[in-house]
């Protein structure tokens, strides 16, 4: 006997039993997958912080390698992924700043700065993470970055000197024009970053600008404050360097204190 | 006999051309014209709905004779909508780099009017096998064009298929740039594609006349 499909109660009936189901299957699936999902994001943003302190698996110029995921010895006998393992052994401190105050706390790579940002926008007072690593005997400081590009957010990670020297940098968006402003994931525009200064030499805070039609497009000239801008993609590239200047300076307090203490 | 019907391999086979979901119906035009600029971009966008279609062709099959009619086009929503997060939410716990590459295209098979209009013209009136055939075929046909279109823009735009630079260097200018040949940044944006997609359906139509309405 075929169904009447086309009573109001079937079909009521039929869209509550449609929502129950379709709704028990998503949660089923978000929860059963949630704590996979947070360990893949965990490990992305240690491949991020060694990424831009210069540990990766790039050769030569092309796409960007990151240290892999694959599970390896961690030294103790366990397996581990190896980007954990090569993150325990190259970051040698993580730090939080609150209120000028930097205090050491080893989940400071879990600080979600989006929600720090808020908060600070809401009269909050807001923590700074900054990673410290070392590689073959020279110290870096990684600095995390967000800002806005044309469609979402971008954000990134800067690896500094003490002299807030750029030594290398990563960046990353949410969802940028493929083939246009998604192009500050690639390997030419972020390692033109590379040597920039931040700070003039009389120590004023100036960042860095993604310039067109600027003098300089293969970026020689490492004193201009200024990288070349990708063809096609200017409100990305603005949106680079507004939060290279806002979220950097924060962190210029820290560098000035640390030349204080070194030349003491 | 093979493993397809004639029939059933005409589900496949008509969508790659002559009754191609882009060029003949003209449908899924958006996200053709946002995610072509890169070739990897085309390939995983094909790729998604192929499976979404797939699937959601079979979903909605299945359903045919208990869906409401009233409220067809909510649940044919809800199944692909469902499908996507689904897929999404995989392939972020198992492909995390793949779904980054790509989060912004899912939300956008969604909105490709060619799952809406292959379940409501096609999966609520036949049955799940032919459905499964139409879908991937459909796909397919979409996919083709998408990687045509994504093949010029990327290698006129950006000198690289596949990000591989083919054209050669154009900061060193090597390859054809040691030639005076320029980047033609025109070909990234989004209305090249139109243009590049407007080309196929006059060479399509210029071959078969049968395909030109009166």
């Amino acid at each position: 006997m075929a169904m009447d499909t086309d009573k109001n109660s079937y079909t009521i009936l039929f869209a509550i039993a449609m929502v129950l189901v379709v709704g028990s299957l998503l949660a089923f699936t978000a929860s059963t997958l949630k704590p996979t999902i947070l360990e893949q994001e965990r490990m992305e943003k240690q491949q991020n912080i060694l990424y831009a302190m210069g540990v990766n698996g790039n050769e030569g110029t092309g796409d960007i390698t990151f240290v892999s995921k694959e599970l390896v010895d961690n030294g103790s006998g366990k397996k581990s992924p190896k980007v954990s393992v090569e993150f325990a052994k190259y970051i040698t401190k993580q730090l939080v700043i609150e209120n000028g105050v930097a205090k050491e706390d080893k989940q400071a790579y879990l600080i979600d700065v989006k929600k720090e940002q808020a908060k600070a926008k809401n009269g909050g007072t807001r923590r700074l993470p900054l990673f410290i690593g070392v590689k073959d005997g020279k110290t870096y400081y990684i600095t995390p970055i967000r800002g806005k590009g044309l469609w979402d957010a971008i954000w990134g990670y800067v690896a500094l000197d003490e002299n807030m020297v750029v030594q290398g940098a990563f960046f990353d968006h949410k969802g940028e024009t493929p083939g246009l402003g998604a192009n500050i994931k690639q390997r030419y525009f972020m390692d033109d970053f590379e040597g920039e200064k931040l700070l003039t030499d009389a120590g004023v805070f100036k960042g860095i600008t993604v310039a067109k039609g600027n003098n300089d497009p293969k970026n020689l000239i490492k004193d201009d404050y200024e990288v070349d801008a990708l063809a096609g993609a200017t409100i990305t590239g603005d949106g680079v360097s507004a939060m290279i200047k806002k979220d950097l300076k924060l962190y210029q307090p820290y560098f000035e204190n640390l030349k204080k203490l070194s030349s003491n | 006999m093979g493993l397809l019907s004639k029939k059933d391999a005409k589900l496949i086979t008509d969508p790659l051309a002559d009754n191609n979901p882009i060029t003949i119906q003209v449908l899924g035009i958006c996200s053709a014209l946002a995610i072509t600029a890169e070739l990897k971009a085309s390939l995983v966008m094909g790729i998604a709905v192929m499976f979404v279609l797939g699937i959601g062709n079979v979903v909605i099959s299945l359903m045919r004779n208990i869906i409401p009619s009233k409220i067809r086009i909510i649940v044919q929503l809800i199944v692909v909508a469902a499908l996507v997060i689904i897929v999404d939410q995989v392939l972020k716990a198992f492909a995390y780099e793949l779904s980054k590459t790509l989060s912004v295209f899912i939300g956008l098979i969604i909105t490709n009017c060619i799952i809406m209009g292959r379940f409501e013209a096609f999966a609520l009136a036949n049955k799940p096998w032919r459905s499964f055939l139409d879908g991937i075929g459909n796909a397919l046909g979409y996919a083709i064009i998408l990687l045509i279109v994504g093949f010029f823009r990327e290698l006129l735009g950006s000198g690289t298929l596949f990000g591989i630079p083919v054209l050669g260097d154009p900061i060193e200018k090597t390859g054809v740039y040691s030639l005076g040949y320029e980047n033609n940044g025109f070909m990234l944006m989004p209305p090249m594609a139109l243009i590049i997609v407007g080309l196929i359906i006059w060479v399509q139509r210029s071959r078969n006349k049968a395909l030109i309405e009166d």
